[in-house]
């Protein structure tokens, strides 16, 4: 008998199906990797089986865990599964820990909850298993609060929770997601490791093929509540024989075709940066010295020119979106220059940098957070236009919105709908469409597809690459996803601890990192390819 | 946090002296002489000026000033013409009528509040939410001094439990003087109750919705005691600022309900001053609300810090 089984799992909450006839099983010590995009009910089945849905749901089929039935179980039986028989990793690691209890507290408590030990005996445990997940005393005394801690340590955290008791079962619900790629490859690392020494079986969900491909020997396809496809890993995913697992696979390694400008490199550069630093006023470490600065960017210097794609990538936190901030004109550096077409920014006042906004314009990651829900799109995508020095009549203004939207494929009927009426995909179409308004010469694109499904963002970076070879607009990207470096941009450049450390050709940097951040970043970065090659390898 | 704590407590004394010139001033720019006031309208203008020397009001504004907030710090409210006493004399024979109403009002709405708050929360959407927030939103739209005639005629009246209004002083015993406290305390406490009642709850609803809930849960820890365990401390955020702006409505509040009731409390005192012109002892009442409004405030701030840690590290 497996160690999960679910067969024809319905689900529904209020009147939405949200599960038809999911069939899933786990083996002991064996991992099983769950696919599918947003609203494919990967989530949902993870909460079924942990019985944590929330009120209104109605679940049936049938759900056996170590022979338990989990839809029929009293709540104290649950209650006495969860955390011991199952423990739960959750996708955002900066808010699953309660921000006024000390690290020690929560992960001893479950150990006194179930175990029935004494505070000490659950605290030498907890010790021990903080120490385990890499987070050493010396360092991690138990006494420590979640917010002295970063996302990846947070994310140790939440795992020596899940594992503190031996669960047999292992739930990982997108547990890397919100992690730069270097954490990543940490935390799986860390998760394949406990569950091969303790024989846990483990339910690795995710929307990224390459690191389920990576990590589990079996792989559960979903899409819109059902199971499309399912079985050995190398296999499912070589052989591609379902349609939708083709066009993940495909997807997920979507590069567009694009068609470099002539290398007209003009003489004069688009933008020009030197010798950027940014520092931030630091803590004060007591009453009387002098607070220490945090160096953010220190002594940036590149060019980009017309037309031309540029990746800046590095771990989270190595100061890629302070210095676009400043590019943007939104902060201004502590000392250096930043030029467009060859005029200073860092010295102008707000009036004399509309042309120079008119000029340049952003994209964000997060496609929902960035629109006033109560306005409309005609409104939303206008927005730029007041940079112009004069304000074009409404008709004209219409014409503008509609020629926008056209050019990233939404429709001039769309103008009169709100930001809710579209799809995350659509949204960021939308956000595109408002920085194109004012025909910028340069767009900062920060993260702008890595809150997409995979599907969407091939879309979105094939939208991208249309329009730099249609429109001649240079990209700066921000990404910590090397796959969208490579898809996108012709140059490359690595940052690390605020300073760029390596820079060039972006197939060239990619394929043969000099750097030590660089290498990180490669070696870190899951690749769908590379993992079905070692599963291949490691077959033979 | 001795750091956080002195920071906290010099804010608050140039609060207090800011407070202390706009009380002044306005003072200072209201009609009334009173002088006149003393003396009646036939008074000749020799005894006028006279009685103004003698009560140093026509000294420059700045001297006057500084010799009535020096006063204060020495403990000199000054005279109150009315009384014909000391006002600090005044104060200390109401506070201790109107110190007690105060604190026991704010324990017995908080004692109220957070229990039902919580209950109601736990059980969102049932009955036990409907009817408790049902009664909080009448509690909230009652004016209080019409609640508290209510009571008047349903346990002083009818029941002939409580006295109808008045009080013994505490010379008595503490429960003659406690027992007249009874009703005007309940009348006080309820509108606050309902209020604290709403935040509380839904403050416990936005933190049960949080991911750290979902977290202790599948640690296995059944509702009630995620409830009490993780939910209750990070709720009580919300809570004790709604506490602390409720404490300064509470010292308005006896102002009217000690008039409801007759009781000889600061609210009382303060009416009258006003109706009189009697402006040193509203000055005083005034300046010795104001700081125990920023006394409130320190304490709420050093219990956001005893409850969030976070807030801890900042300081």
């Amino acid at each position: 008998m497996s160690l999960l089984e679910i067969e024809k799992l319905d689900l529904s909450i209020g009147k939405f199906e949200i599960l038809k006839g999911v069939d899933l099983t786990i083996e002991q010590g064996e991992v099983l990797g769950l696919v599918g995009e947003s609203g494919s009910g990967k989530s949902m089945t993870a909460l079924t089986l942990m019985r944590l849905l929330p009120d209104l749901a109605h679940a049936s089929g049938r759900v056996t865990f170590d022979g338990v039935d989990i839809l029929g179980a009293p709540e104290a039986a649950m209650n006495r599964l969860r955390g011991n028989e199952i423990g739960m990793v959750f996708q955002e690691p900066m808010t699953a820990l309660n921000p006024v209890k000390t690290i020690g507290e929560q992960v001893a408590e479950g150990i006194r909850w179930h175990a029935g030990v004494n505070r000490k005996d659950a605290d030498d445990r907890a010790r021990a298993m903080l120490d385990r997940v890499g987070l050493p005393e010396s360092k991690f005394p138990l006494s420590r609060y979640p917010h002295e801690l970063s996302g990846g340590q947070r994310q140790r955290v939440v795992i020596a929770i899940a594992c503190a008791l031996e669960p047999k079962l292992l739930v990982a619900d997108e547990p890397t997601t919100a992690l730069d790629v270097v954490l990543q490859a940490q935390i799986l690392d860390l998760l394949r490791d406990l569950v091969d020494e303790r024989k846990m079986g483990l339910l690795l969900i995710s929307h990224d093929l390459a690191v389920v491909a990576d990590m589990a020997e079996r792989v559960t396809i979903m899409r819109h509540g059902e199971v499309m496809d399912s079985g050995e890993t190398g296999r499912i995913l070589t052989e591609k024989a379902h349609p939708y697992t083709r066009q993940l696979a495909e997807a997920s390694t979507h590069v567009p075709e694009r068609t470099p400008l002539a290398d007209g490199r003009s003489e004069r550069p688009l933008l020009e940066v030197r010798d950027v630093t940014r520092d931030y006023a630091g803590r004060r470490r007591s009453l009387f010295s002098k607070p220490e600065p945090f160096r953010a960017v220190s002594g940036v210097s590149f060019a980009l020119h017309e037309g031309q794609s540029m990746a800046l990538v590095g771990r989270s936190g190595c100061g890629k979106s302070t210095l676009a901030r400043m590019i943007l004109a939104l902060d201004r550096p502590t000392s250096g220059s930043i030029r467009l077409f060859g005029d200073e920014l860092t010295t102008k006042s707000e009036n004399d940098l509309r042309p120079a906004r008119r000029n340049m314009q952003v994209v964000f990651q997060d496609p929902y957070g960035s629109f006033n829900p109560r306005h409309k799109v005609e409104r939303l995508v206008a927005e730029p236009l007041h940079l112009l020095e004069t304000q074009p009549s409404r008709s004209e203004r219409r014409e503008r919105v509609a020629q926008a939207l056209a050019e990233v494929g939404l429709s001039a009927g769309d103008m009169d709908k709100y930001p809710h009426e579209f799809s995350g995909g659509q949204r960021q179409r939308l956000s595109i469409a408002r920085a194109l308004i004012t025909r910028p010469k340069l767009i900062v694109a920060d993260e702008p597809v890595s809150a997409l499904d995979v599907s969407i963002r091939a879309q979105i970076l094939d939208l991208f690459a249309d329009l730099n070879s249609r429109l001649g607009v240079a990209y700066l990207f921000i990404t910590h996803d090397l796959m969208v470096a490579r898809a996108i941009t012709d140059q490359v450049m690595v940052m690390h601890e605020g300073e760029i450390v390596e820079r060039g050709n972006t197939a060239s940097v990619l394929d043969n990192p000099q750097s030590e951040a660089g290498k990180m970043l490669v070696a870190a970065s899951p690749d769908l390819e590379r993992a079905l090659e070692r599963r291949r390898f490691a077959r033979v | 946090m001795t750091l956080f704590l002195l920071k906290r407590i010099a804010i608050g004394l140039v609060t207090l002296l800011v407070a202390s010139m706009i009380v002044f001033s306005v003072m200072e720019i209201l009609p009334g002489d009173p002088a006149r006031l003393m003396l009646g309208m036939n008074a000749t203008p020799e005894a006028l000026d006279a009685l103004r020397e003698q009560m140093g009001l026509n000294a420059p504004v700045v001297e006057r000033y500084i010799s009535w907030a020096g006063g204060m710090l020495t403990g000199d409210f000054g005279r109150s013409f009315t009384y014909r006493a000391p006002v600090i004399d005044l104060i200390a024979e109401r506070a201790v009528v109107s110190v007690p109403l105060a604190l026991i009002a704010l324990t017995l709405s908080t004692a109220i509040a957070i229990p039902v708050g919580i209950f109601a929360a736990a059980r969102r959407g049932k009955l036990g939410d409907t009817v408790s927030m049902g009664t909080a939103q009448i509690g909230v739209a009652i004016p209080n001094f019409w609640f508290a005639l209510l009571l008047i005629y349903v346990f002083a009246v009818w029941l002939r439990l409580v006295p109808a209004g008045g009080f013994p002083g505490w010379s008595g015993g503490v429960w003659p003087g406690l027992k007249a406290l009874i009703l005007p305390s309940i009348a006080l406490a309820l509108p606050q109750a309902a209020i604290l009642a709403r935040v509380t709850r839904s403050a416990m609803l936005e933190v049960l919705g949080e991911d750290y809930i979902r977290t202790a849960r599948a640690k296995g820890m059944p509702r009630r005691k995620v409830l009490w365990r993780h939910a209750l401390r990070n709720a009580m955020i919300p809570v004790l600022t709604i506490l602390g702006l409720q404490f300064a409505f509470l010292l308005a509040g006896t102002i009217i309900i000690e008039n409801v009731f007759y009781i000889p409390g600061l609210g009382r005192l303060v009416f009258q001053a006003i109706t009189q012109r009697d402006l040193i002892v509203v000055e005083g009442v005034i300046m010795l609300l104001v700081a125990s409004v920023i006394l409130v405030n320190i304490l709420v701030d050093v219990a956001y810090a005893l409850v969030d840690p976070r807030l801890r590290a900042r300081s």
